[in-house]
């Protein structure tokens, strides 16, 4: 895994110190909130409705396990003993008090770890395949990239006032497992006629104005990702509309210019950049390459996986639902999943983190990644070990097998926490989870994916949720929009408005009407939700949804 | 015809904790939205918020948020400073679990 070289050290520690004179310089009242906000949100700091809000980055979701007992130490130490993973592969603290950031910042720089660039209109941390370098359908490994992505994007000079935030995310296999059609700049890896290369996606987003990434090169050769990258983004640096907030986002800019004049744009600035970049850059790419070497696989039986996929009930579902197929015989990829029945989607306790990371150290080669699905993935796990991994994972609530099932619910912070907020989003996804799981219905409904977002935002992906809710405030009460058919995969789809919203009370029975309708529907257990949806329309889920309205229809005809 | 003015009190969050404060009438801060002042005049809420303000050191954006107020003191009528007031409803922390 990437360490960091001197450098990086060096500049983590000078950036610290400034930020930590920063906080005094606030304390003590030299510095105003308004010429502070702006320092403090380029380390990542926030302010919520409670308190305040560190958001760290997790680059490319990877993590070793004295990271992640690091990140353990620090929600125990200054913050409420856990902490929340996001779908942008980051961790957020709810409660650091302003005194103890600088030294919260400190603690991460130990573990090579920081939040530069959480926040702002600046290059975010870039995200990754949460399977990479483990998925059997796998071109190569997307990490190197995402890391060389990282250098050249952290305190990039001319990236640092962008109209607003941008985002990365990279994918090394068809599949999509990343969501990069909703990032601003998505990047897969491909390979043509035995050479490597990128599929380059540009404007995609979600937030008020949801769209879909477009292909700007189907095939970008290898040496030019970073002129090229450079290219888009200095484009949209001039081109981007810093007039208008909502109009700001570079999927406006490809959307308002037509993706072929953006292209051309983007083509002409290429052709400028490409003679400065003079190789160094594929060097580092290499030498980055070599830092993510495969670990050591063994060749081993699997007759203990075996035996206890027959003899153990539990663990059987729990092998079917939360495994993934690794490229390796005899390994599997393992989630685990944060989103036990009733708590609260994405959050580990402390004491789950260092487990998580004992076990990742004992059995997953010391690599641990963050899911943007809110989950932690063991990527490189013999299956002669899972019976022992299943049944650690049991003793600290965390062996719920439930992934990609109705449950394994996305949900941002909402009203409970974000000071944007317009209604709640936590506790809708606890009640559906457990509506769900006392019906005991979940594994009969298979593969759904529900995303929850607190407000237009769309930090928690509503739009691309096999069903989507969105919160918000009509007249001063909670009201959930419901949307259907929406997919964040390589065949990513918005998801369409069924009609009017529900209220608190009523959301997780609408859920509930949605998902009778489909159980009634579908041609049988093999035919997926989306499957269905995609056959049928929404027809028969706005009659389940709307009865009164459907009645009235048919009165009226 | 203008809207009539209805009842408001000055909050912000805390400089160092970063939690939800009230101003009062001697122009300190509390943490209890019963302690709060209640404003009834316009011309008088909008000074008291530059007021408000004015302390930097210790405080971080200060608002006016409608009240309702009671025998008790001042309630919330929208449910964002109800949920300001008490703490996030997934864990019993912040106010509901300090006060
Ligand atoms: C709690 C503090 C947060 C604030 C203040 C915040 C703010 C925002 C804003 C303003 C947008 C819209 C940006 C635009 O369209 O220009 C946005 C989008 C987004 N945020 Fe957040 N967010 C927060 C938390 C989160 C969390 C917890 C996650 C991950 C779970 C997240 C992930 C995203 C994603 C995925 C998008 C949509 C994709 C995009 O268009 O960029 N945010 N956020
Ligand atoms: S979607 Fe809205 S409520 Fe949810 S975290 Fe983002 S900004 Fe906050």
């Amino acid at each position: 895994m990437y360490k960091y070289s001197e450098f990086d050290t060096a500049f983590l520690a000078e950036r610290n110190a400034q930020f930590r004179a920063q906080v005094e310089r606030r304390i003590d009242g030299s510095l105003t909130e308004d010429e502070f906000k702006p320092l403090r949100l380029m380390n990542g700091l926030y302010l919520q409705l409670h308190a305040y809000m560190l958001r760290v980055a997790i680059p490319y979701g990877t993590l070793r396990s004295a990271q992640m007992r690091q990140l353990a130490m620090i929600a125990e130490k200054w913050d409420k003993g856990y902490g929340h993973f996001t779908t942008r592969q980051n961790i957020q603290y709810n409660w650091p008090k302003l005194r103890d950031v600088p030294d919260i910042l400190d603690a991460l720089g130990e573990v090579e770890m920081h939040a530069i660039q959480t926040s702002g209109n600046t290059i975010r941390n870039v995200t990754a395949d949460h399977f990479a370098g483990a998925a059997a359908d796998e071109v190569d490994d997307p990490r190197p990239v995402a890391e060389l992505l990282r250098q050249w994007s952290t305190d990039h000079p001319e990236f640092q006032f962008l109209p607003r935030k941008f985002k990365f995310a990279v994918i090394g296999s068809e599949a999509d497992r990343a969501v990069i059609r909703a990032h601003d700049i998505g990047v897969q890896l491909v390979e043509q006629d035995g050479k490597r290369g990128y599929r380059i996606l540009v404007g995609g987003g979600l937030g008020r104005t949801p769209m879909i990434g477009k292909v700007i090169r189907d095939f970008l050769p290898e040496e030019d990702l970073l002129p090229y990258a450079e290219a888009i983004v200095s484009t949209y640096n001039i081109l981007g509309r810093r007039d208008n907030k909502y109009k700001a986002r570079i999927k406006i800019t490809v959307h308002e210019n037509g993706i072929d004049t953006y292209k051309e744009l983007t083509e002409a600035r290429f052709a400028e950049l490409k003679p400065q970049f003079e190789g160094v850059d594929q060097e580092m790419l290499s030498s980055i390459r070599a830092q993510f070497a495969a670990p050591a696989f063994r060749n081993a039986p699997t007759d203990d996986f075996d035996a206890a996929y027959k003899a153990d009930p539990v663990f059987r579902a729990w092998a079917d639902t939360n495994l993934a197929a690794h490229k390796v015989e005899g390994y599997a990829i393992v989630s685990i999943s944060l989103k036990k029945h009733g708590e609260t989607p994405g959050d580990a306790t402390a004491e789950q983190m260092r487990l998580i990371a004992d076990l990742g150290e004992q059995y997953s080669h010391d690599d641990i990644r963050i899911s943007h699905e809110q989950n932690v993935i063991l990527p490189h796990v013999h299956k002669s070990d899972l019976p022992a991994l299943h049944a650690a994972l049991k003793t600290l609530g965390l062996a719920t097998a439930n992934i990609g099932l109705i449950s394994d619910i996305i949900a941002c912070p909402g009203m409970d926490y974000c000071a944007l907020a317009t209604a709640r989003s936590i506790p809708v996804a606890q009640e559906i989870a457990q509506r769900f799981d006392a019906l005991k219905m979940e594994h009969d409904i298979g593969p759904l994916k529900i995303k929850i977002s607190g407000c237009i935002n769309a930090c928690g992906h509503h739009h691309v949720g096999h069903i989507g809710i969105l919160g918000l405030d009509r007249a001063g009460v909670e009201n959930y929009q419901i949307t259907l058919g929406g997919d964040g995969t390589e065949e990513a789809t918005i998801g369409q408005r069924t009609g009017p919203g529900f209220s608190y009370e009523e959301i997780t029975d609408a859920i509930e009407r949605i998902i009778r309708a489909y159980l009634e529907h579908r041609t049988d257990a093999q035919e997926t939700f989306l499957e269905a949806y995609r056959r049928l329309g929404a027809d028969p889920f706005k009659a389940a949804l709307y009865p009164d309205k459907a009645e009235g229809k048919a009165n009226a005809a | 015809m203008p809207r009539p003015f209805t009842p408001k009190v000055v909050t912000a969050n805390a400089l160092l904790e970063g939690d939800v404060v009230y101003f009062t009438t001697d122009n300190t801060w509390t943490r209890e939205l019963t302690q709060a002042e209640v404003l009834t005049d316009e011309a008088d809420a909008d000074l008291r918020l530059i007021d408000a303000s004015r302390q930097q050191d210790q405080i971080v954006g200060a608002y006016l948020a409608d009240v309702d107020p009671t025998p008790e003191g001042p309630k919330p009528t929208h449910f964002r400073e109800e949920f300001r007031r008490t703490g996030p409803s997934n864990y019993f922390h912040g106010k509901q679990a300090e006060l």
